[in-house]
């Protein structure tokens, strides 16, 4: 068959079998685990006696339940410790990698694993968390499952899947000063709803990708899932393969040029067809909030929050004590997290220091820093970051997810706002009773020097970014 | 796993859309490393107050309210991958999960779980809603092998999809993993023809 699109063309060489009438049995390259999802399809494998089939293509972090302060010191919490415990045990009995908490490659799954050049083009990768669409930004097919899959993975290094539809996104043109990958993704999925994509995955193609960063890209398809796609891809091309280049697990010299001419034939064919998709102009993009409880609930920071009659967007208002109609500008805010899957690479903590730099945190103003793992903590510091952002009031705590979603002791307040670059907004996401504002990290960094969310489109022309 | 067939129950409205993971189960309560007590913490933060009390206006609160079937508003179960959303409906004793629209990776989650995700249409869907809360002493019953929903007083059906490999992994308690296991062969066969 001609004409084929990049998820095809991954898609199809990893078929080893189409029950009739039924899914395909789909094999999986590389498996990432971390403590939250795992224990359960690891007590699974061993109540019915079967081994985990390959180990190697496995990979463990923790990162979901840890805590980012005094990471050398025990863990207090009794049971987070021992679901810790759990994962160094399933991992040392089944012969599997683990980056553990202190280990100097730790950090959350979806930055750890492109950082260790785990991640590669062309493959198919999983892990039991919806952010694995991460990954697509280097052209793999990577989505999150359920614990029930992760034993199918262990068992069989494969998953019974039904071939999902196809979408392309579009953007073209040139972004606006101050306009980053956070904006874009937020501007998307404010367009194209919640679940708009469910069913699907979803390309991102045009100039404005072609000229992303790794980083971006990753930004942008990590959020793929919070148009209720499985997953999102961009095309690999000469961005992508410096990145991957030289990494540890990355294939090395004469490997290496055979895997990038096969990366090569990826993209997509010209005149391949998409079952739905839509083009936006890179122009009309601006830095996004959202005033809602679910991400398709953002507008541009300038805009005042839409009136609709519906009692779940009602409820939401209510929720966020928000009213129909008004404009966001002067909240105040006394929280600030800029962490998670989404915006924890070093890319989100430059951007953020430029903005902070020479200036001070507003007094009501908490202001977290959380990177994505042990080597962006260790290029914060070393690319001075770390004394532009302590200087500035800010705390640069340790990696993990944190108050992404507050297993752990980050937890925002009971009816406090936090503008966060995390990627949910969820009722209580950030702690029971917290209101989530998802923002970039330079809108994030705004917030926390004026103590409240002020348009900084206002005077973007003034501010001096990379 | 836990084979479905037919069900006749009561069933109880939740009529909100976008139900996330975190409603249903709030990351706090992900730190067992075991599949038991989640049902006691399903949807606990519209369950309980903050200060721990019921909250009595809640639907699984309602006295009138009862039954294994949890009729939802569109796109229920988006946000985190969490299975231990579809652990803690199956603890609190759902068996049946209606909705006009559901996120993938939480349907396929579910079905895993012997738990039923029954696609209906909008207009089915408010048509259910009304019912119940106009009589939530009415009956649903649902029936896989026929794909067939239907209010028992009113005699109203809908037929719903499912693929039907699942189909036959539910009426029958079977899991992928015993046909995974049964292809091991074809997939290192794979594995050495693609040379991985």
């Amino acid at each position: 068959m001609s004409n084929k699109t990049l998820f095809d063309k991954v898609w199809d060489a990893h078929v080893v079998d189409t029950i009739k009438k039924g899914p395909q049995v789909l094999y999986i390259d590389k498996h990432l685990i971390h403590e939250v999802t795992s224990p359960q399809a690891f007590n699974e494998l061993e109540a019915r006696g079967i081994p985990v089939f390959r180990p190697n293509q496995i990979v463990a972090t923790a990162d979901h339940n840890t805590p980012t302060q005094n990471q050398d010191q025990p863990i207090k919490d009794d049971l987070s410790r021992k679901q810790l415990e759990q994962l160094s045990t399933n991992c040392e009995k089944n012969n599997i990698t683990l980056y553990q908490l202190g280990h100097k490659y730790n950090g959350i799954v979806h930055v750890m694993a492109p950082e260790l050049g785990f991640t590669q083009p062309g493959m198919t990768m999983v892990c039991g968390d919806s952010h694995t669409s991460t990954h697509g930004a280097f052209g793999a097919i990577a989505f999150g499952i359920g614990t029930s899959q992760v034993a199918q993975v262990f068992a069989s290094q494969c998953l019974l899947l039904t071939k999902p539809k196809s979408l392309r996104v579009n953007v073209n043109g040139r972004l606006k000063k101050g306009v980053l990958p956070k904006d874009v993704i937020l501007y998307i999925i404010s367009k194209l709803g919640t679940n708009s994509g469910t069913g699907y995955f979803c390309e991102y193609a045009g100039d404005v990708f072609q000229n992303m960063s790794m980083e971006g890209r990753m930004t942008v398809c990590n959020m793929s899932i919070e148009m209720g796609a499985r997953g999102g891809m961009i095309a690999p091309d000469q961005t992508t393969f410096n990145y991957v280049k030289g990494r540890a697990y990355a294939p090395k010299g004469k490997d290496f040029e055979k895997k990038v001419a096969y990366w090569k034939t990826l993209p997509t064919d010209k005149g391949a067809t998409f079952d739905k998709e839509y083009t936006f102009d890179a122009e009309d993009i601006e830095p996004m909030i959202t005033y809602g409880t679910n991400p398709g609930m953002g507008i541009k920071i300038s805009e005042n929050i839409p009136t609709i009659k519906d009692s779940s967007f009602i409820k939401s208002l209510e929720y966020m004590n928000f009213e129909a109609g008004e404009s966001l500008i002067n909240t105040q805010i006394n929280y600030v997290f800029i962490g998670s899957c989404t915006n924890s690479r070093i890319e989100d903590f430059r951007v953020a220091a430029q903005y902070v730099k020479g200036k001070q945190k507003a007094d009501n103003v908490t202001a977290w820093l959380v990177p994505g793992s042990k080597q962006v903590e260790a290029q914060i510091i070393a690319e001075g970051l770390k004394t532009i952002f302590e200087r500035a009031g800010f705390e640069l705590r340790q990696p993990g997810c944190s108050a992404c979603l507050a297993m752990n002791d980050d937890k925002i307040p009971q009816g406090e706002y936090c503008v966060s670059t995390s990627n949910r907004n969820f009722e209580g996401r950030q702690g029971q009773g917290s209101r989530t504002i998802l923002a970039s990290p330079l809108v994030a960094a705004a917030t926390a020097i004026a103590g409240k969310i002020v348009d900084v489109t206002e005077n973007i022309e003034t501010l001096e970014f990379a | 796993m836990e084979k479905f067939t037919t069900l006749t129950s009561r069933a109880i409205p939740l009529d909100i859309a976008n139900v996330d993971t975190d409603q249903i189960i709030p990351a706090r309560f992900l730190k067992a490393t075991d599949k038991k007590g989640f049902g006691d913490n399903v949807f606990r933060d519209w369950r309980y107050n903050k200060e721990g009390s019921e909250n009595v206006e809640f639907t699984l609160n309602q006295p009138k309210y009862a039954g294994n079937i949890l009729v939802a508003g569109d796109n229920f179960g988006c946000g985190s991958s969490r299975e231990h959303a579809a652990w803690a409906l199956v603890g609190y004793g759902f068996k049946v999960i209606v909705s006009s629209f559901f996120a993938d990776i939480f349907k396929g989650n579910a079905l895993n779980n012997g738990l039923l995700p029954l696609q209906v249409s909008e207009d089915f869907l408010q048509h259910l809603i009304s019912e119940i809360k106009a009589d939530p002493k009415v009956k649903l019953r649902v029936d896989l092998r026929n794909q067939k929903i239907r209010i028992n007083s009113s005699k109203r059906f809908e037929s719903f999809e499912i693929d039907a490999y699942k189909k036959t992994c539910m009426i029958n308690g079977y899991d992928d993993i015993d046909y995974l296991l049964s292809k091991k062969e074809m997939i290192t066969a794979f594995e050495n023809a693609t040379s991985r």
